[in-house]
């Protein structure tokens, strides 16, 4: 009995000091870029990515939870990012000062979040009905419903309440003291610039938070057994569709967070920023990262958002250099001769050969 | 009453009777064989039973109550719980996680818990790695509990197959081939573990089997399917000295 309680106690530790690693590198990244700034060691350019940064590690953390911890391939993650932006900043636009700062951007999360949630849901009802590459066009068609449709929506607000057109800004029919906020493909503009680095980094905490503790958790190991082999899922009595829903509910309402950030930290927002290229971009980071791997995709997404702009000096040599830094990043974690490489440099590590030690004496 | 009673089950696939006019009856500990010619449709018989396919016609109850045409989620909820011929385990995951995906329904917690890490987490995951851990060393799998499921021997992987469907606590169990691929010592070792399952965990066991000393050894009763019709059905011994048994397995 004290041999299988051993057992437990290990992979229970094993699970936990992995968590308490990637919140620790987040604190570290923090610290040092905090001191950086403080002794005027960081570039304006590079200060100036510290939210987008933040922005992109959230939804690659997010798209990761569907891609690798759900096994499905979402290609529309940038519409559940617009979504967040359009709603929360819709919501910090129309409130304006009658709430204190603080109070109305935790409230504009809250509400980015679940509108983003909700259209996850209605999104992944019909969607997770398909398979593999079925679910990846479906998804890729989605995001890009949502981001055209958003372009010719027209919103204001008055003293009647909510006005909402697609045709143009007149058919609003607006009282003269009405606020327009959504300007079709204008977009929103004026949104206040609540989003912060260390607002980010919170934001990044949390999500982590919620991402790792449900992976270790009943619901967690339901969404794995789906991913792993659906037909055995079912078999013991987990219904599959519902906790693949759940995951990209959840992963959806996390990419609205990112939106929110991303929206409350530009003076204009238009929907540009939520093609297809975005989603593709946070799934490159979940690739290379590491597909299921959480650390992995953040590390990608802060190397590959500061990359390109810092290779700025390089000018025409900037995208071959980021194209190899690709190259060697997939190497680097996917090819079989640098995995047995890593392997190999993990056990010379002290703290391994102590643990190797106490499985001899066991 | 019968554990398991199927009445004239049935199923085509266009123009073809894969199971025809099946019947049988289990009672409750008893240690069930099923057997027959490749493609006689015993894995059929299987699926139909654990509503993976819906019978085009025929009853089927398990402890009184009928269960005809509900899917598999309900069935195994009502107490049906199955391995499969190709192995089907959570290759990604550890083998204890193997065994606590199985018992999603008997021990529950909601997700909000999970994530807060609320008191109610803390105490079912405290059962359930103390209830997985007891199956596990029932199928001597204690010691692997940390190793993904993937990584363990065939023969291991089918013994955590069926670890997983006893988390589900099922009244019965369905085993499809649980010997294939195995050695004899393997074959010979599975056969006390069966047993074993069925008393220990008072279980009743209808199983699949093409090893003909596994099902000498442990049936205690047979069916024969050929061309998915009934072609024998009784005592072990009976059975399988039946000539039109024998024809079916050797030819004439």
């Amino acid at each position: 009995m004290d041999k299988s309680l051993e057992i437990i106690r290990r992979m229970k530790n094993r699970t936990l000091k992995n968590h308490l690693i990637t919140y620790l590198i987040v604190i570290v990244f923090y610290v040092v870029i905090q001191v950086l700034i403080n002794t005027g060691n960081l570039s304006s350019l590079l200060t100036g990515l510290l939210v987008p940064i933040c922005v992109y590690v959230i939804a690659a953390i997010s798209l990761n939870l569907v891609v690798g911890i759900s096994g499905e391939l979402s290609l529309g993650h940038a519409g559940f990012m617009c979504i967040g932006a359009y709603t929360s900043a819709f919501f910090s636009n129309a409130v304006g000062d009658g709430l204190p700062e603080i109070p109305r951007f935790i409230l504009a999360i809250l509400i980015g979040a679940v509108c983003a949630g909700l259209f996850g849901v209605l999104i992944g009802i019909p969607v997770l009905r398909l398979k593999g590459d079925y679910l990846a066009i479906v998804t890729l068609a989605f995001g890009e419903i949502i981001k055209n449709l958003v372009n010719v929506v027209y919103m204001g607000i008055d003293s009647n309440g909510l006005h909402i057109s697609t045709t143009t800004a007149m058919d609003l029919h607006m009282e003269p003291g009405g606020k327009q906020i959504i300007k079709g493909a204008l977009g929103i503009s004026g949104t206040p610039r609540n989003s912060s680095f260390t607002a980010g980094i919170i934001l990044i905490l949390i999500t982590l938070f919620i991402v790792q503790n449900l992976i270790s958790s009943r619901s967690g190991r339901a969404i794995m057994a789906c991913r792993d082999n659906r037909i055995a899922a079912e078999s013991i009595g987990i219904p599959v569709t519902r906790f693949k829903l759940l995951a990209f509910a959840v992963s959806a309402a996390m990419a609205g967070v990112a939106g929110v950030l991303y929206s409350h930290n530009l003076a204009t927002l238009n929907t540009k920023k939520f093609d297809y290229n975005t989603s593709i971009l946070v799934l490159v980071f979940v690739v290379l990262g590491g597909i299921g791997n959480i650390r992995g995709s953040m590390i990608a997404a802060v190397i590959l958002t500061a990359l390109p702009e810092m290779l700025r000096f390089l000018s025409n040599y900037r995208m071959l250099i980021y194209a190899i830094v690709l190259i060697v990043m997939m190497l680097f974690n996917w090819a079989p001769a640098a995995r047995t490489w890593r392997e190999r440099m993990r056990e010379k590590l002290p703290f391994k050969k102590k643990a190797a030690a106490g499985k001899e004496e066991a | 009453m019968a554990m398991l009673e199927v009445k004239n089950l049935s199923i085509s696939f266009g123009g073809l009777h894969a199971v025809d006019d099946f019947s049988v009856t289990i009672e409750k500990g008893e240690l069930y064989g099923l057997i027959g010619p490749n493609g006689a449709g015993k894995t059929t018989v299987f699926n139909l039973l654990t509503g993976v396919y819906k019978p085009t016609e025929g009853k089927i109850s398990l402890d009184g109550k009928d269960i005809t045409g509900k899917n598999t989620i309900e069935i195994n909820r009502a107490g049906i719980a199955r391995t499969f011929q190709n192995i089907r385990l959570f290759k990604n995951m550890p083998v204890l996680d193997n065994v606590k995906t199985g018992f999603h329904n008997r021990y529950r917690y909601s997700t909000v818990s999970g994530i807060l890490r609320l008191p109610r987490y803390r105490q079912v995951e405290n059962t359930l790695n103390e209830r997985a851990m007891e199956i596990l060393k029932v199928f001597d799998l204690d010691k692997e509990a940390a190793i993904l499921a993937g990584n363990l021997p065939y023969g291991k992987q089918r013994k955590l197959e069926i670890a997983r469907a006893l988390a589900t606590e099922p009244r019965l169990l369905l085993l499809d081939e649980p010997a294939a691929g195995m050695n004899p010592n393997e074959t010979g070792e599975l056969m006390e573990t069966i047993r074993f399952v069925r008393d220990h965990f008072d279980m009743t066991i209808l199983l699949i089997e093409h090893d003909m000393r596994l099902v000498a050894g442990i049936c205690e009763k047979l069916s024969v399917l050929n061309f998915g019709r009934l072609l024998a059905q009784g005592e072990t011994a009976e059975v399988l000295s039946n000539p039109d048994v024998i024809t079916a397995y050797l030819g004439e």
